[in-house]
């Protein structure tokens, strides 16, 4: 049997109600240096319904080569088997040689499903992605055992080399209007398997301020002590224009509610800004937000292990500390 | 109605230190725990178990360490548990760690639902519930923060997205892989514990699956770990000393001034 020629890279566009996400743009970043690196082409591949025409043009001034649209009604919101059975379909038909999606709900979701189905290897919520200059391999890194040490994968033998990056962990691609490409409208294969899940409804978040995709963050830890003292912090997220995250020890004991727990077994945030207030920095904790850009830490033990990862540490009282920082913040905001 | 729980043995990740001259994990001393996670799994299942009657089984894939595990969601009020444990299953990645599990479940028989945690807190990848579905064929809602109802071979559930709850409906047999806002894991009883220490597990491996040795463990698995190396550690913390008026007002000029200076005011 003679192996398919696996060629281009591959990114996964997302869409909601006919608009493109800018995660997208993000992808469109990491896959742009990886075509050039492997000399190849771009492709976003686009899986929905009724998506506006200039946001398929977007994609291409932001850097793809091809935009591959599937559309149909049966696509209009992400339903596993229906666009894993479109994504299939296309691999298939086009052997692509790296595919590379977003670590969203949907991401996360269709790739290991779709890994399985065209039996190959998909590694999770990787922060680089490079080519191996000796073999042109994909080499994907990743933090593994809860951020203590970063792992280097590949996929020997199977193509496509798939892989999930994390959503915030790189600008999007800068958009360069008039920037040509061809935008390729396919049918989605004749079965749609549909019906075995409908989506029935949503509730949307009441949080103003969603976490995961927050500029800005502050986060508590048990330091703060007790629920009481939750809006404290909030004055703190509110002159910064933050969302606020918890440790998991303050959502273990009710303080705040699980949708704003940061590390292993909550969010990954990716802010410009992390304020940590009485945090430790558990190991799961450190795993969720390491990555911010700049770290801010206030707490009243020097050898706390948030301040290795902190640019600022305060040895202090959270308590003392905040209100001094907020009235600051206040006015050097005022003040320009 | 009936349950699969695929679970994992983990090491405790609080307790995970690192050689820092070899960059390998040391794993003396390190407890090894059900993955917490997967704790939600099995109470989502019990509960279901209690208001709708049923069996709660729960398997998992390891070493024959791993009988731990499966003993301690018996104890918590699962009913049986098989471990899948086989020298040839060493060094699976998550396709083949699915198809293990996947195989697994298919000889069980009959099933109504298998339920899985997020992810693991050792790998965190949460690819081995979605691989387990597509193996089986099987719809697949992930990030269940609800189950509402499982009823006429429908289970209603929420799933927690980045800008709300979907909900949906599944036709079962299905896998759902679900979140801490499921529900409250339960501790295990004294009877519980009584009950797992006397529970019969039996093993199976790749012979009892019919897997050939190739396709499970490190040969069956598609992707290679080629290195391991220590995140750089870029940050160099200024720290200040906030005990008193003085000492604060410092610590906070020089965070404004920073966040001025890196735009982010």
């Amino acid at each position: 049997m003679t192996r398919p020629v696996h060629e281009g890279v591959w990114v996964l566009a997302e869409q909601a109600g006919g608009r493109v996400l800018g995660v997208s743009h993000e992808l469109l970043a990491r896959g742009r240096s990886l075509a050039d690196k492997r000399r190849t082409a771009l492709t976003a591949v686009l899986i929905g319904h009724n998506v506006a025409p200039a946001d398929l043009a977007e994609l291409i001034e932001r850097g793809a080569d091809r935009v591959l649209v599937m559309d149909s009604p049966a696509l209009e919101h992400f339903l596993v088997e229906p666009h894993a059975a479109c994504l299939s379909h296309l691999i298939r038909e086009h052997c692509p040689e790296i595919v590379i999606a977003a670590a969203t709900s949907t991401g996360r979701t269709l790739m290991p499903y779709v890994a399985v189905q065209v039996h190959t290897g998909l590694t999770a919520d990787c922060t680089v992605l490079d080519i191996d200059p000796a073999s042109g391999a994909l080499l994907q890194t990743r933090p593994a055992i809860g951020g203590n040490i970063m792992a280097t994968i590949r996929t020997s033998e199977h193509r496509p080399q798939m892989a999930t990056v994390r959503p915030h962990s790189m600008r999007p691609a800068d958009r360069t209007p008039g920037r040509k490409g061809e935008v390729l409208r396919v049918s989605p294969p004749e079965a749609l398997p549909a019906g075995r899940m409908r989506r029935v409804g949503f509730i949307p978040n009441k949080e103003t301020h969603p976490l995961a995709a927050a500029d800005a963050v502050v986060a508590v830890g048990r330091g703060i002590k007790k629920a009481d003292n939750i809006p404290l912090a909030q004055k703190l997220a509110d002159a910064l224009d933050a969302a606020l995250g918890a440790s998991r020890d303050v959502v273990d004991r009710g303080w705040l509610s699980y949708p704003h727990q940061i590390g292993l077994s909550g969010k990954t945030v990716t802010p410009r800004l992390y304020v940590g207030l009485g945090v430790s920095g558990s190991i799961q904790h450190l795993a969720g937000m390491q990555t911010a850009e700049t770290i801010v830490a206030v707490n009243t033990d020097p050898d706390a292990q948030i301040f290795h990862v902190a640019d600022v540490g305060i040895v202090g009282n959270l308590f003392d500390v905040v209100p001094v920082l907020v009235k600051k913040i206040n006015a050097a905001r005022s003040a320009t | 109605m009936r349950i699969v729980v695929p679970i994992k043995q983990v090491p405790e990740t609080s307790a995970v230190r690192m050689d820092e001259a070899t960059g390998t994990m040391i794993r003396e001393g390190v407890e090894a725990i059900v993955n917490p996670l997967d704790l939600f799994a099995i109470e989502a299942a019990l509960r279901l178990r209690e208001s709708g009657g049923g069996q709660v089984t729960v398997i998992s894939m390891g070493p024959p360490k791993a009988a731990k595990a499966l003993r301690e969601a018996i104890a918590m009020g699962a009913d049986s548990g098989v471990l899948l444990s086989d020298k040839a299953f060493a060094g699976a990645d998550t396709w083949a760690t699915g198809l293990v599990l996947a195989e697994a479940i298919r000889q069980l028989g009959p099933f109504d639902l298998v339920i899985c945690g997020e992810r693991a807190t050792d790998g965190d990848t949460g690819q081995v519930g979605p691989g387990i579905a597509s193996f089986l064929d099987l719809p697949v809602a992930t990030y269940v923060s609800r189950i509402v109802s499982v009823a006429d071979g429908v289970a209603r559930v929420h799933r927690l997205v980045e800008d709300g709850y979907e909900v949906l409906d599944v036709d079962t047999p299905a896998v759902l892989t679900v979140v801490k806002e499921v529900a409250d894991p339960r501790l295990p009883t004294l009877r519980g514990k009584q009950r797992a220490k006397a529970a019969d597990l039996p093993v199976w491996g790749a012979a009892q699956l019919n897997l050939p040795a190739d396709a499970v463990g490190l040969a069956g698995s598609p992707t290679r770990v080629v290195n391991i190396f220590l995140p750089k550690v870029a940050r160099q913390c200024e720290k200040f000393p906030a005990a008193d008026e003085a000492g604060i007002a410092q610590a906070a000029d020089r965070v404004v001034a920073l966040l001025k200076e890196r735009a982010l005011l």
